[in-house]
């Protein structure tokens, strides 16, 4: 009984490592270009990285530390808290040996789902199907001083044992500048642009209460990131508040709600937005692009870019937001695009971009 | 029978008698203070109660007067001395508030505009050392001092408060607004601010190059009275050439405001702050 239970395991064993090799040799060959890359991306979604970089041809010049490095991202980017969501695949041009695959990643990440298109060079090796990997640079900031004025606001609040004349520092003053309604692919779109006035740091939020003709209301939203909740003295913010489903005939009326308190804050990093312009992406959709050079000595983990568009009367006619999912090192120029509707790109006369940030040890925490 | 009703009545005569001959002996002061002792005048013995506004006090006594001290009589207001013992009897009394001892100090608002007439408005609230509202008249020094200049107004409470306006300092700092009596006083801090900077003076300049990069710094940037405008205020910097637009919000520090551009051959720069625009320049090709 004992000699027949060992034989039995020991075929089991066998299956087992047969099934196993069977399985490692179908994922390491692709018989198609758009094949290639959705096998490599499978694996990327499995967190088989090996086996992802099975897939990339040598001719990369990439090792598996930075291919994975670029699909799950650095320094504490927002590529790092993303998990592949779905890939899809078109072929633009294919020959006996090579093909043009392009690639729609679709990332889920903290703050909504993220979009990369890359147009992938696909490579027949050896009767397979490989992707070439073009290597991100990785930029490694020098070592180095960066001197900064660090300015920062600390608050001094009420405390327990205060007699009841000792008032606290009063909120900061903010004012809404501009409130423009407009409807949208089905959805009721408020925006506009809010300032502080004052000569503390304010956290804002900026909500809209829409009334139908009857007098009763019948939604409530506030913005949650189409705009920069903290506002530096004399900073103005652009707002986005969308109700999708409500058609602007069924509005009356719009009450803007808002709320400034004063919250310790500092004036770093200065990220600079270099060469903004606006053209088409790969896909032929319009975008504002340009670069994203942090200033400061402390890395950017996840920058946070808004963009308001103006028409040629001064009027917010859209916000538009990005985040990027690459971390701003220091003194390290980083590209950004941010999507513009198409139908409102020749209404565009100007544009105004501003950079939110979060950074895992920022010295505010 | 008539002679009964009439020992009867002389007996509850006599009672009477002896009951206001008691009540009698039950002395209280006429010009109490809260917080300093107090002295009452009883005959017999029995227990004394006082009763005032948020305060019972009890005391034993078998003769004499009783005492007592400054720290048991807190409260201000009418009171009530009751004696029970040998006989009953009370009486009423007022107890004044203590001198000065401690005041309420309201400041509005926590941060103004520099020279702004009546804008800076403080309440002062007069109290003993047991809280009692002082209601007697009282001379109140109210006293504003920013950057080594300073005003001193002197205003007499009325029913316990005492109140003044005062205007802005044309100085801009964290100004310290004091209100005292006697020796008791309490300080608050009213931060008068820059106005927006002045168009005439908000001036930028080519500090210098770094690498790729072409470093512009403002002048000190004062408001039109001469305040350095607050630190932290954000200072847009625009550059616009063949590549694009190219901004920086530069925060003021120190007085002044920094930004690092890309080096361009020909690219023209402005700044502004808020609604107020500094002066343009060129740089590269054209100056």
């Amino acid at each position: 009984m004992g000699r027949l239970l060992a034989i039995i395991f020991a075929a089991l064993t066998v299956l087992l490592i047969a099934v196993g090799t069977l399985h490692g040799t179908k994922t390491t060959h692709a018989s198609t270009p758009d094949g290639a890359v959705q096998a490599m991306f499978d694996n990327v979604k499995g967190h088989d990285w090996h086996g992802a970089y099975a897939f990339v041809d040598p001719s990369s010049n990439v090792d598996e530390g930075g291919f994975v490095r670029d699909l799950a991202g650095r320094n504490g980017s927002l590529r790092t808290y993303s998990q592949l969501d779905s890939v899809n695949t078109r072929v633009l041009h294919e020959s006996d040996n090579e093909a043009t695959v392009r690639t729609e990643i679709k990332y889920a990440t903290a703050v909504g789902a993220s979009f990369e298109t890359r147009d992938l060079k696909v490579v027949k090796d050896d009767g397979a199907w490989k992707v070439v990997w073009p290597a991100e640079k990785e930029v490694n900031v020098p070592p180095q001083v960066i001197p900064v004025n660090y300015l920062r606001w600390d608050i001094v609040w009420r405390g327990a044992g205060d007699d009841w004349g000792a008032q606290n520092v009063e909120n900061p003053n903010c004012r809404i500048l501009s409130m423009h309604a407009v409807e949208r692919d089905g959805a009721l779109i408020i925006m506009g642009e809010v300032v502080n006035e004052d000569t503390v740091p304010a956290f804002i939020t900026v909500g809209a209460v829409l009334t139908d003709n009857s007098g009763k209301d019948i939604a409530e939203e506030s913005s949650f990131d189409k705009l920069s909740h903290v506002l530096l003295p004399k900073e103005v913010s652009p707002y986005r508040i969308d109700f999708p489903g409500i058609k602007k005939a069924d509005v009356k009326s719009v009450r803007m709600t808002h709320n400034w308190m004063l919250v310790p804050a500092s004036a770093d990093p200065v990220i600079a937005v270099l060469h903004q312009r606006i053209e088409k992406d790969l896909t032929g959709r319009t975008v504002l692009k340009g670069e994203l050079l942090n200033e400061s000595g402390q890395t950017v983990n996840i920058p946070h870019v808004l963009a308001t568009f103006y028409d040629n009367g001064g009027q917010v006619i859209w916000v538009s937001d990005a985040y990027s999912d690459h971390a701003l090192l220091p003194q390290t120029p980083q590209p950004f695009s941010v999507a513009l509707r198409d139908d409102l790109a020749a209404n565009v006369h100007t544009y105004r971009v501003t950079v939110n940030h979060y950074s895992l040890n920022s010295r505010e925490n | 029978m008539r002679k009964v009703i009439y020992i009867g009545l002389v007996v509850a005569l006599c009672w009477f008698a002896e009951d206001c001959a008691c009540a009698a002996e039950l002395h209280v002061p006429q010009n109490a203070v809260a917080g300093q002792p107090l002295s009452i005048s009883t005959s017999g013995s029995g227990t004394l109660y006082l009763i005032g506004p948020g305060q019972v006090i009890k005391k034993e006594f078998k003769s004499g007067s009783v005492e007592i001290k400054g720290e048991e009589l807190r409260n201000a207001g009418r009171w009530i001395a009751a004696v029970h013992g040998d006989g009953n009897s009370s009486q009423v009394f007022w107890v004044k508030p203590g001198k000065p001892g401690k005041l309420n100090f309201l400041a509005r608002p926590s941060r103004v505009p520099v020279a702004r007439p009546n804008v800076i408005s403080g309440v002062t609230f007069v109290f003993d050392q047991y809280q009692n509202l002082i209601l007697d008249p009282t001379p109140v020094n109210f006293k504003l001092e920013v950057g080594g200049s300073s005003s001193t107004k002197s205003v007499t409470s009325r029913e316990g408060v005492a109140w003044i306006n005062s205007a802005s300092a044309p100085k801009a700092g964290a100004a310290q607004f004091v209100a005292s009596v006697d020796d008791t006083s309490v300080a608050r801090v009213v931060q008068q601010v820059a106005a927006d900077p002045c168009e005439r003076s908000f001036r930028m300049h080519v500090a210098g190059h770094s690498g790729d990069r072409t470093i512009v710094e403002t002048d000190p940037i004062r408001d039109c009275s001469g305040n350095p405008v607050p630190d932290g205020t954000i200072v847009t910097f625009i550059q616009n050439d063949k590549t694009g637009k190219s901004t920086v919000d530069a925060r003021i520090k120190k007085g002044t405001a920094r930004a690092e551009l890309p080096a361009s051959d020909n690219a023209t720069i402005t700044v502004a702050a808020g609604v107020v625009l500094g002066n343009e320049l060129h740089v590269g090709g054209r100056q």
